[in-house]
């Protein structure tokens, strides 16, 4: 698969080479590596699907805010409307600062700060909207995170009015608007999304003091209300 | 939407009908019940907004508070640095009663008639209430050091309380001459926002090492402990090494005495003559809470499962004011406390749900650029108190990145807790 990889990274390398600015430097391979700050959010490849973030098959001269059925922030719809399309260049700004190109987006993600960095990331994704047909028929990259629970906790069916009420533990830090700054947004996050990141605190894995803490008294009942209430949150 | 006394009140009366709560009569024949509540920081503004937005306009809502652009104590600490605009801290009420059809009343609390049931404000009104909630905040407690008083602290200002004080403290520091000295007095615990002073030291460390670097800092302590003191002082010697001496009480920290005309701290009997010279006296409860008659010493004591006061339960104590247990004094515990208290409270004069007691505290401290650390615990209510579960706090050591990124955490904290509270 790598190799297949590294032949289409070329191949794209070569067919864009003409374009202003395109992928100058921009390794596919570094870039797959770097990705990994982005999977646990967007999934790209055959078979990717909206999560946190929409799937990012097909992402260039994409106009913003067009992955069907994803609910975008409120900037993101603005932006959309004001005419935003993912080219080189937006994508570009967009990764080095989210918040910059479209303010009050949900995308937490403090940016790359590194050109090479970029070049890298967007040449990874590129390999995804070049050619449809050549999107390598790998699994869809990492799903919402690297943590394991039990089926019968994901199938716990959450109290939306009981995550209500928790949630004012959450509200003293993540806004209800779904602003990300510093904080992350929590707001439309797939149910299982939400229920697999809170249990990955819960259980040690993921490395946040402040929320292993919070998640570290939720019952497996009140994390599922959490989830069920911020994903219908309005 | 703007809603307007009438139409809100038609609005409830409207929604009451279709809802299985028992919308309970007032002995005096108001139909709805009424909660008032004094101080609009992070605790009663918190309250208030809670206690209006799940109520869906069952209880009539007011809020008494004198200012009507409120600047948060919290991250003042960050204009004295530099790091932040007082514009950036300051909030109007205007989304509480517009959007959430809160009636805001801009006047001073000055008595509670515990038997009438009323609020009596500067203004010359009675304000009934079902529920009272207070929350407000601190005062200073007379004589607390040997000098002082309320009437010296434009001279020696303590710059405790946002706003006007903290900016006068910033213009005194901009003024000193080349190589002078900024004096802190630091209160004794318990007290608002335990890093809080630290925290000071640090960010008036930062602008002096930009624009006075030859200049001095010394601190009176009458604490031999202080929060988040290995993180502290780890960060001074990092970042400021030689600016900051701190006279425990081993060495008199504790004898401490100011005279603001001669602009002299004496620690100990032994005088040193200053340029800026930051008071922070010790604390207790804003003063309507003795007015109240809830207060035992310098705090109004309160139940752990509702923050209700352990003199009259129609009364309840939030935040810096309440003497509650484990909770550190800050602006997120208040604001933890409220939603706890909101719940209790609508379900006291509504029927509606009341789930059990549970609390957080976080604090962030900056003591340089991108340098960020963080103390925090969560809590339970007990029989006796609100207690300690569990807690975490910040490394010495950490990499640049970890710090860099509790700064920019603290950051959103402070656009999510403010926009908890106002809207």
């Amino acid at each position: 698969m790598k190799s297949l990889k590294r032949t289409i990274s070329t191949v794209a390398t070569v067919a864009f080479a003409a374009v202003a600015h395109a992928d100058v430097g921009g390794d596919a391979t570094r870039g797959e590596d770097l990705y990994r700050q982005c999977s646990s959010c967007h999934q790209i490849g055959a078979g990717a699907v909206d999560r946190v973030g929409p799937q990012l098959n097909g992402i260039f001269d994409r106009a913003a805010g067009q992955s069907e059925g994803f609910r975008y922030s409120d900037g993101m719809e603005r932006a959309a409307m004001g005419g935003l399309v993912w080219t080189y260049d937006s994508l570009d700004a967009y990764i080095e600062d989210p918040r910059s190109l479209v303010s009050q987006t949900r995308m937490s993600f403090r940016g790359f700060d590194d050109q090479q960095d970029r070049d890298d990331v967007l040449a990874y994704l590129r390999l995804f909207s070049a050619n449809p047909q050549d999107i390598p028929e790998s699994a869809p990259t990492a799903v919402a995170v690297d943590h394991e629970i039990a089926p019968e906790i994901l199938a716990i069916v959450g109290d939306p009015a009981y995550g209500e009420y928790l949630s004012g533990e959450c509200t003293a830090c993540h806004q209800t608007s779904g602003a990300a700054n510093g904080i992350p947004s929590i707001t439309h996050w797939p149910s299982e999304d939400f229920v697999i990141a809170m249990h990955a605190y819960k259980d040690g894995v993921r490395l946040h003091p402040v929320m292993q803490m919070m998640a570290g008294r939720l019952s497996n009942e009140e994390i599922a209300a959490l989830a069920a209430y911020f994903a219908d949150i309005e | 939407m703007k809603l307007n006394r009438r139409a809100f009140i038609g609005t409830a009366a409207a929604a009451a009908g279709t809802l299985s709560a028992p919308l309970l009569v007032r002995a005096d024949g108001h139909a709805k019940p009424r909660v008032v509540i004094v101080g609009g920081g992070a605790g009663g503004a918190t309250a208030a907004r809670y206690i209006a937005k799940d109520s869906n306009g069952e209880i009539d809502v007011t809020l008494i508070e004198p200012t009507r652009t409120y600047y948060t104590c919290f991250f003042s600490n960050l204009y004295l640095g530099g790091f932040r605009t007082m514009d950036s801290l300051g909030h109007s009420y205007g989304t509480l009663a517009a959007e959430y059809g809160i009636n805001v009343v801009h006047d001073w609390a000055t008595g509670v008639d515990r038997d009438a049931k009323t609020v009596a404000t500067a203004g010359g009104y009675a304000i009934p209430y079902d529920r009272l909630i207070l929350s407000p905040g601190i005062d200073f407690v007379d004589g607390a050091v040997a000098g002082w008083d309320v009437s010296s602290q434009n001279k020696m200002p303590h710059a405790y309380k946002g706003g006007s004080q903290t900016e006068l403290l910033r213009a005194q520091i901009e003024a000193m001459p080349q190589g002078g000295t900024y004096a802190m007095v630091a209160p004794p615990n318990p007290f608002r926002c335990p890093p809080g002073p630290y925290e000071r030291v640090s960010m008036v460390a930062h602008m002096l090492k930009e624009n006075n670097p030859t200049a001095k800092i010394l601190i009176a302590d009458p604490k031999e402990k202080f929060s988040k003191q290995g993180l502290f002082e780890d960060g001074w010697n990092t970042h400021y090494a030689g600016m900051i001496e701190r006279v425990g009480p081993d060495f008199g920290g504790d004898a401490v005495e100011v005279d603001p005309n001669a602009m002299t701290l004496s620690i100990d009997g032994e005088v040193t003559n200053v340029d800026v010279c930051n008071v922070i006296p010790a604390m207790k409860a804003g003063r309507i809470a003795e007015l109240a008659g809830i207060t035992e010493g310098n705090w109004a004591p309160v139940n752990a499962a509702d923050l209700s006061s352990k003199m009259d339960e129609n009364i309840h104590v939030l935040g810096d004011a309440c003497a509650q247990g484990d909770m550190p004094k800050s602006g997120f515990s208040a604001n933890s406390q409220a939603k706890v208290c909101a719940n209790a409270v609508r379900g006291a004069l509504t029927g509606s749900t009341v789930f059990p007691a549970r609390f957080a505290n976080t604090c962030w401290s900056l003591i340089d650029t991108n340098d960020g650390v963080k103390v925090g615990a969560s809590y339970e209510a007990t029989d006796e108190k609100i207690a300690k579960v569990d807690g975490f706090i910040s490394e010495v050591g950490e990499s640049a990145e970890v710090r860099q990124a509790t700064f920019e955490e603290s950051v959103g904290w402070y656009d999510g807790i403010t926009s908890d509270m106002f809207g």
